[in-house]
């Protein structure tokens, strides 16, 4: 498919701005400051540039086209009423500096998201400002630093724990904040090895960074114990909410013993996950860290109004413009309303779907841990590798054949050839079943036609791309001058849509 | 009763129990410590029908004055530029909006294509060789500038100038102390920047931040503040407006190393803040250094062009605790919102765009002068779309007392800086049209001081 | 092509998966096929500079194939004399040919009494053998 570049035809395009013809025109601009050449932008005309876009998107998979079980990622159905709301002019059109009262609805929306957040959690004040999870967990951490530095152990405390499970932002951000990592392992069970943690936490330990479900989708039985370990030793426990959606009602990180949360509003609270983002990462924490919470604060005044409260002395500052982003709260907030209680059918549904796919799967792949799982569960297709030659990349390119997104692979990074299948709460045991079925005749193809496997995908846009050319000679953005102007437009191959289910 | 988000019924229930073994729901939790179990319902409000959530949340709605029923003249750092129907047709896309990040290429060439074109338009724009995928605003990406020059050039000192937007220079502080940077700022010499006071200060620091247009709108001597930089050894990187750069220099043809911003203005509404897009361009030397995702072309099996993640060895779920950032969810829808806004445009309307801007905002400030008698607060600076104007008396009372005609005349600029309580920033989009000038004009004509 | 896996007699070798080759009071060094295999096609080294120091059970740089970066660990201490640019400009070359074209860096030993704690070809297997 053409590259909107290359559709680019001189003198053709899809704007048209009111002009003004009897304004005197502007200044000239100082000559160093002004534009020498015009940039490339394509030029097009309106129906084209929706063709483009249209036929992009055909060639795109979503949670609208098929089911999409990608571990951590919470692949849920995005409500459209979601949509309509956010896009109203009241919120879509409102400046983020206007004054607080003419903010009322939006100021209100957010405390009202805040009181949310902190019962679902078990904790006690919430800041919505960080835009995603991984700005969340950089924030929970500056927090920590901040926490510490004021009980004048900030030097003292210079090491967070981290479990082999984590996901990789975990440690990326422990060192965004100027920590040192301590690696605790994880046991048979797919618990953290308590003994292994006992001997890495003192008095030099700073926090712990833990998802409870874990990665491998399992509840840590001892996270009583944990907690002591952490709180006795002075610590905090920081909570990576990425599996939220296990526990909705049922478990509250606060609870569990955790200090600081942070939630992924794309994930558990259905903001759509956009191709890659936008997200939100609101951060809730125990009354003790409150007075480090970024400014501003969204605050319920005794008169009955809302406004923002800069008057915060210890604040660690700003992480995002604004209060952070909005749209997704108007979602997260409209999604939420729509449950209620009820969130904890949410949660148990999406454990039983999980439980469901697993125990249809687990005798045709390899079970890392033989326990019931939570939201989600790893398999390994070690056996298909050493057995067929298959890996968990092969099942993976061969699942697309079958119309479904394939699961995370080669994650958490102590399964080897590991499958992370995360079916979340809005599928209909018909979709669970025929990924199972799939799942299972490409066990069985493993054995008897692995080039099937192999060569996939057969029926995707694209055949199974070349990514270590991608990383050799990388090739970032059009090559203008490689590609002068285009001939007449040959007639276009036709595209197939994805077969979803 | 079932839920509209649930497809569960109870022969689907009974079923799926019995394949996994297991009696009841509550079976499947018994892993969970009674410690640590809520025991009790969580203190919501009863679900609602979708319905009441829309008359519930649409009444919050109404209760802000957004720009469709109060003219407004607001910008400082987002701005009310008209965004055309084509944008939110595209994002409505299901197979676009419900998708996640492209680890699968062959299943998200959509979403791997458009993000290639956006590095494409980001980089013509602002004249670098890579651009990422996007990052999270334009506070965000100042700070991932901040980490990739720290890296860079083994430095600890960062230079920020204190005509670039105050919560820029707020994050990066907030950011600073985890990345063991010092932060310091160059103030503004009537509403510019200095090179030279710029180039004292820059001694040893890993990077030099300066905004063009700055927060007053003014244009800053940009070519020779990234030579000062350079002088002093650090990354000149210029905090951009994108719709300027159809009339204004690219940084990349002016010396910078890095070009960022908030790309708000281009193709996403103002949404109280968010969310929008971050942008992040570099030379090339930088590409390995980059924060964020970046796609690449490739070819298949068959030989077929084709797009994937590139470079992921830079990245979190890779290189952990030496990753370039940790950023995973970025902002690629809205930054595929800012694709399509520029393909709307092309470079004819960028260019039109730009100097209908320069004309609106300089008879604005014309009128201002000459109806009102109110005066730029930086005469003899060039100005792009947006300038400080002293009003007289409390700005801030300004802003209140127009608002009651109607009007929201701008930002009051004391909140941020000393000595300019009197000062009001004044955005004019092609938005605007000349009788709302008028109307802007003799509002604060009367309430003017 | 990758290379069939091998483990030549005359290296020395490091738990970490590299090898040294001395030559007197020089020595070339390099990763084994196991580590080359475990990477996969090498897209990228990143090596130290010409007259910088490396220093033994440290990392002296790294190198990347699509889906993983790792430490390339220096088995013995020494000077930088030359490194390998035809595996800066081809890093695949390392997959190919792991202990001939794909070396890494020669270097000036600074203590040949480090080789006494590097392992020899059969201790190496041992090693491999009970990952």
């Amino acid at each position: 498919m053409k590259l909107i570049f290359e559709k680019s035809q001189a003198g053709r395009r899809a704007s048209a701005l009111p002009r003004y013809e009897h304004l005197p025109g502007p200044s000239e601009l100082p000559e160093d400051l002004r534009r020498a050449e015009p940039p490339r932008l394509p030029e097009v005309p309106e129906f084209e540039l929706v063709r483009h876009f249209t036929e992009l998107s055909t060639r795109n998979f979503g949670v609208d086209t098929g089911f999409y079980p990608l571990g951590s990622c919470t692949m849920k159905y995005n409500p459209r009423i979601n949509e309509r709301l956010a896009a109203l002019p009241g919120f879509a059109r409102l400046h983020p500096l206007q004054e607080e009262d003419g903010a009322q609805g939006a100021l209100e929306l957010m405390w009202r998201l805040q009181e949310i957040l902190a019962e679902v959690t078990g904790l006690d004040a919430v800041s919505l400002q960080p835009a995603a999870g991984s700005q969340g967990e950089l924030t929970g951490l500056l927090l920590v630093r901040a926490y510490f530095a004021a009980r004048g152990e900030g030097d003292q405390r210079r090491k967070v724990v981290i479990p082999d499970t984590a996901h990789g932002t975990n440690p990326a951000s422990v060192t965004m904040a100027g920590y040192e990592l301590t690696p605790v392992r994880t046991d048979a069970r797919g618990n953290i090895d308590v003994e292994d943690l006992r001997g890495k936490v003192d008095e030099h330990t700073a926090a712990l960074m833990l998802t409870n479900p874990s990665t491998v989708g399992l509840f840590d039985e001892n996270i009583d114990e944990i907690q002591r370990i952490f709180h006795g030793a002075g610590a905090l426990m920081y909570y990576d909410g990425a599996n939220l959606n296990a526990v909705c009602g049922i478990s509250r990180p606060g609870d569990m013993g955790f200090d600081i949360v942070h939630i992924n509003l794309h994930k558990t609270f259905s903001q759509p996950h956009g191709g890659g983002g936008p997200g939100g990462g609101p951060i809730a924490v125990r009354e003790i860290l409150e007075p480090f919470l970024p400014v501003p604060a969204v605050v319920r005044r005794e008169g009955g109004d809302f406004g923002l409260d800069y008057d915060r002395p210890q604040t660690i500052g700003k992480v995002r413009g604004f209060t952070g982003p909005f749209g997704v709260f108007v979602r997260s907030y409209a999604y939420i309303r729509m449950w209620g209680p009820r969130l904890r059918e949410m949660s148990e549904v999406a454990v039983l779907n999980a439980n469901y796919v697993l125990a249809r799967l687990k005798d045709a792949y390899d079970l890392p841990f033989d326990r019931l799982c939570m939201h989600e569960f790893v398999v390994s297709a070690r056996s298909l590798k050493k057995q067929h030659g298959c890996t968990a990349l092969d099942v993976a390119k061969r699942l697309m054949d079958y119309g479904f997104h394939p699961p995370t692979i080669y994650f958490p990074l102590i399964v080897p050839e590991a499958l992370m299948v995360e079916p979340t709460e809005t599928e209909a045991k018909e979709t669970l079943d025929a990924f199972c079925d799939a799942m299972l005749a490409i066990a069985r193809e493993a054995a008897d036609e692995p080039e099937l496997l192999k060569e996939a995908p057969h029926h995707r846009p694209v055949q199974r791309l070349d990514e270590v050319r991608a990383a050799k000679q990388p090739v970032v953005r059009y090559g203008f001058e490689e590609h002068p102007q285009a001939e007449a437009e040959p007639a276009p191959t036709a595209t197939k849509a994805p077969t979803g289910v | 009763m079932t839920h509209p988000f649930l497809a569960l019924t109870e022969s689907d229930r009974e079923e799926m129990l019995g394949t996994i073994g297991v009696g009841s729901v509550e079976d499947l939790f018994r892993d969970l410590p009674e410690a640590v179990r809520l025991g009790r319902e969580l203190e919501l409000e009863p679900a609602l029908s979708e319905q009441e959530v829309f008359a519930h949340v649409a009444a919050l709605a109404g209760r802000n004055a957004d720009a469709s029923t109060e003219l407004s003249f607001l910008g400082a750092g987002m701005y009310d530029h008209y965004v055309p129907a084509v944008v939110d047709t595209i994002l409505q896309r299901g197979e676009l909006l419900t998708a996640y990040t492209p680890y699968q290429p062959e299943m998200s060439q959509g979403v791997l294509q458009a993000i290639f074109e956006y590095q494409t338009a980001v980089c013509e724009l602002t004249g670098m060789d890579v651009s990422n995928a996007s990052g999270y605003d334009g506070t965000s990406v100042a700070a991932d500038a901040c980490y990739v020059a720290k890296h860079a050039t083994g430095r600890d000192k960062v230079v920020v100038t204190e005509a670039t937007n105050p919560q820029v220079r707020q994050v990066v502080k907030t950011f600073a102390a985890g990345f063991g940077l010092e932060v310091v700022e160059v103030p503004h010499r009537n509403g510019v920047t200095d090179p030279d006071e710029l180039e004292q200060v820059a001694a040893d620091a890993a990077a030099v931040i300066f905004q063009q247009p700055n927060f007053f709108g003014c244009l800053e001597p940009a070519p020779d503040i990234c030579a000062a930089a350079a002088e002093a050894g650090a990354l000149p990187v210029a905090h951009v407006d994108l719709l300027s750069l159809g009339v204004l220099e690219a940084p990349g043809r002016y010396g910078a190393a890095l070009a960022i911003g908030e790309g708000q203005a281009a193709g996403n509404f103002p949404s109280f803040g968010g969310p929008h897009y971050g942008f992040l361009a570099a030379r090339q030397e930088f590409i390995r250094r980059m924060p964020g995702r970046i796609v690449g072309e490739t070819v298949d099996t068959a030989g077929e062009r084709g797009y994937v993640l590139t470079l992921q060895t830079r990245e979190q779920h890779i290189r952990r605790e030496k990753a370039t950032s940790n950023i995973t969810t970025n902002q690629t829808l809205l930054a595929l919102g800012g694709l399509v806004y520029l393909t709307w445009l092309g470079p004819q309307g960028l260019r039109e765009l730009g100097e209908t801007c320069l004309s609106l905002a300089a008879y604005a400030k014309k009128r201002l002068e000459e109806r009102a008698g109110l005066g730029p607060a930086f005469a003899e600076q060039t100005t792009f779309k947006e300038f400080a104007v002293r009003v007289g008396r409390n700005a801030r009372e300004v802003v209140a007392a127009a608002r009651e005609q109607g009007v929201h005349p701008g930002y009051a600029l004391g909140r941020d800086y000393e000595g300019m309580d009197d000062v009001l920033l004044v955005a004019v989009t092609e938005r605007r049209t000349p009788e709302e000038i008028d109307r802007l004009v003799d509002v604060l004509a009367e309430v003017g001081g | 092509m990758a290379a069939a896996e091998s483990y030549p007699d005359d290296l020395k070798y490091h738990e970490e998966h590299d090898w040294a080759r001395v030559e007197g009071d020089e020595a070339v060094l390099g990763i084994t096929w196991f580590a080359a295999d475990a990477l996969g096609e090498l897209v990228h080294f990143e090596p130290p500079e010409v007259g910088s120091t490396v220093t033994k059970d440290q990392s002296y740089g790294e190198i990347e194939s699509v889906k993983a970066v790792s430490d390339v660990i220096a088995p013995l201490s020494g000077e930088v004399l030359e490194v390998n640019e035809q595996v800066v400009g081809a890093p695949e070359t390392v997959n190919e040919d792991p202990y001939g074209n794909g070396w890494l860096l020669r270097i000036r030993v600074a203590d040949p009494g480090e080789t006494d704690a590097l392992l020899d070809v059969g201790a190496y297997r041992e090693l491999l053998a009970s990952q």
